[in-house]
């Protein structure tokens, strides 16, 4: 329905893979349609990393300590990181010295980390001289739009994401905006969100009508989101709240953050857009979710990626401009945000500033 | 008051029992059982866990529209007050309606009445028509719509 929809429009699409195996891969099942792919998979064929880059890098000698939190990173006499006080699954304290130290926490969890581990040669924060540290946070402001059909639809009985597509992507000066956003297309939902989440739009009434309802709502679900690309705003920010503690007395992230006029137009468009594909593939009673509310979950940006270190934290291969032993390979990196799900991204700078720590190795901290 | 299955009076468990017929009744036409069916009122009040204290304060709104216990009112004075209830809205009221509606549509019994298994996706999992591939023939034909690196 969506693809003839799209191709009715003359738009872009292309079918989704989702990082999930079709076949039998590395000890790994095939993908059996399970639906619940965002939780978990009992089946093993989503790539998740538990499974994927966790236990090969167990194998080679790397060792997991689980249930534990970093308060800090603590640095030497030189300037040099030194190692990371932590507390363990017991809570108790603990040191962990090291030559050097990478940082994963993505883009709310490392700034504050380093905003946490600051000393009086660094009162700003760590790795923060250029007081970039936590600033430009991004998201992916998600503007949803689903209606229904009277075909029967996928449902919840396979990967959530069925389609991609990127006609909307690029910059055109014409919609008002610059850059662009992905639209991800959703094959429906179970029965238990269906019924609450059009009791919530009005859809599906109390009383004698429910029934009737119901059954021309459940599995006849089709919609879509754009995925929109967000911008570095200084406003946007991770800090550290002035109350706020966790349950081991550490220093709380505090977030401040709004949409931009420039998301904002982009989510606009992305509605308008969305509702004619819908109408082209005959859909009715229109529902608008924008923002999703629960959409806060790709963290990007505020330990920016550039060779200016007045203008960024960390240089071009990861490493932080002020600490020569201290690297970051999360989200946090990004410029902007791309208009596209972050993980893939986020694993390919991971694997990027690897191969590059590796191939300057002789004079990493030069 | 904890949140565990007793986190209910009886008076409480009457009224959510008395809100839920008004929400889903029972069908002959569709052959389900209602939301105020003992099965699920029993799925409701088990799991109620972190939305116990919003249902009880949504219950409280109804008994005081009510004037009495739901159940004792006649039909279309029930109704009217339900439909009160829904117009009035908030955080209280949604917690209620989505403990009604979840604990509703996993039940066996309605969810084969829906034309659906009542089992768990693992380890059978579903079987998917194929797509017809060619509707990507026009897309395939399209110029190169990337940047150039």
């Amino acid at each position: 329905m969506l693809a003839k929809a799209m191709n009715r429009l003359g738009w872009h699409w292309w079918p989704s893979d989702t990082t999930v195996a079709t076949v039998d891969y590395e000890g790994r099942a095939r993908c059996i349609n399970l639906g619940h792919c965002t939780p978990a998979c009992t089946q093993g064929a989503k790539a998740s990393t538990d499974i994927t880059y966790w236990p090969a890098a167990r194998r080679a000698g790397v060792e997991l300590r689980t249930h534990c939190r970093v308060r800090e990173i603590t640095m030497n006499e030189h300037g040099m990181a030194a190692g990371v006080v932590y507390y363990d699954a017991d809570g108790t304290e603990q040191y962990q010295s090291a030559e050097v130290v990478v940082l994963a926490c993505n883009g709310v969890g490392t700034p504050r980390l380093l905003l946490n581990s600051a000393s009086g040669r660094f009162p700003n924060g760590l790795a923060n001289s250029s007081g970039l540290a936590g600033k430009n946070l991004m998201f992916h402001p998600y503007a949803q739009v689903y209606g229904y059909v009277d075909q029967e639809t996928d449902s919840n009985r396979a990967p959530p994401t069925c389609l991609w597509s990127k006609e909307f992507y690029e910059t055109d000066p014409s919609r008002g905006f610059v850059r662009g956003y992905t639209f991800q297309f959703g094959r429906g939902v179970g029965p238990v969100v269906e019924a609450v989440a059009s009791e919530a739009k009005g859809l599906l009434p109390w009383g004698a009508g429910h029934h009737a309802a119901f059954r021309r709502l459940n599995g006849h679900r089709i919609g879509l989101s754009a995925i929109c690309e967000d911008l570095p705003e200084e406003h946007n920010r991770v800090t550290l709240d002035p109350v706020l503690k966790d349950s081991h007395g550490i220093p709380a992230p505090r977030i401040d953050y709004t949409i931009g006029e420039n998301t904002a137009r982009m989510m606009e468009h992305g509605i308008a857009r969305a509702k004619e594909i819908l109408a082209a593939a005959e859909a009715s009673d229109i529902c608008i979710n924008s923002p999703i509310l629960y959409g806060g979950w790709h963290l990007l940006g505020t330990l920016r990626m550039g060779a200016d270190p007045d203008r960024s934290v960390v240089n071009p291969w990861g490493r932080s401009h002020d600490v020569k032993n201290l690297f970051i390979v999360d989200g946090s990196l990004f410029v902007t945000s791309g208009g596209v799900n972050p993980t893939s991204t986020i694993q390919a700078l991971a694997l990027y500033i690897a191969d590059q720590m590796k191939q300057r190795l002789a004079n990493l901290f030069d | 008051m904890s949140a565990d299955d007793t986190s209910l009076t009886a008076a409480q468990r009457d009224d959510m029992r008395a809100i839920a017929a008004e929400i889903i009744p029972a069908s002959l036409e569709f052959d389900v059982p209602g939301a105020d069916d003992s099965a699920i009122q029993a799925d409701i009040v088990a799991t109620l866990g972190r939305d116990a204290g919003l249902v009880r304060e949504a219950l409280d709104q109804l008994a005081r529209l009510a004037g009495r216990p739901l159940a004792s009112l006649d039909p279309a004075r029930r109704e009217a007050v339900a439909m009160e209830l829904r117009a009035t809205g908030g955080a209280a009221v949604a917690a209620l309606t989505r403990v009604v509606l979840q604990c509703y549509y996993r039940d066996d019994r309605v969810v084969r009445a829906l034309g659906l298994e009542p089992r768990p996706p693992y380890p059978k999992g579903h079987v998917l028509e194929d797509g017809d591939w060619s509707l990507l023939d026009p897309v395939r034909a399209r110029p190169p719509m990337w940047r150039g690196a």
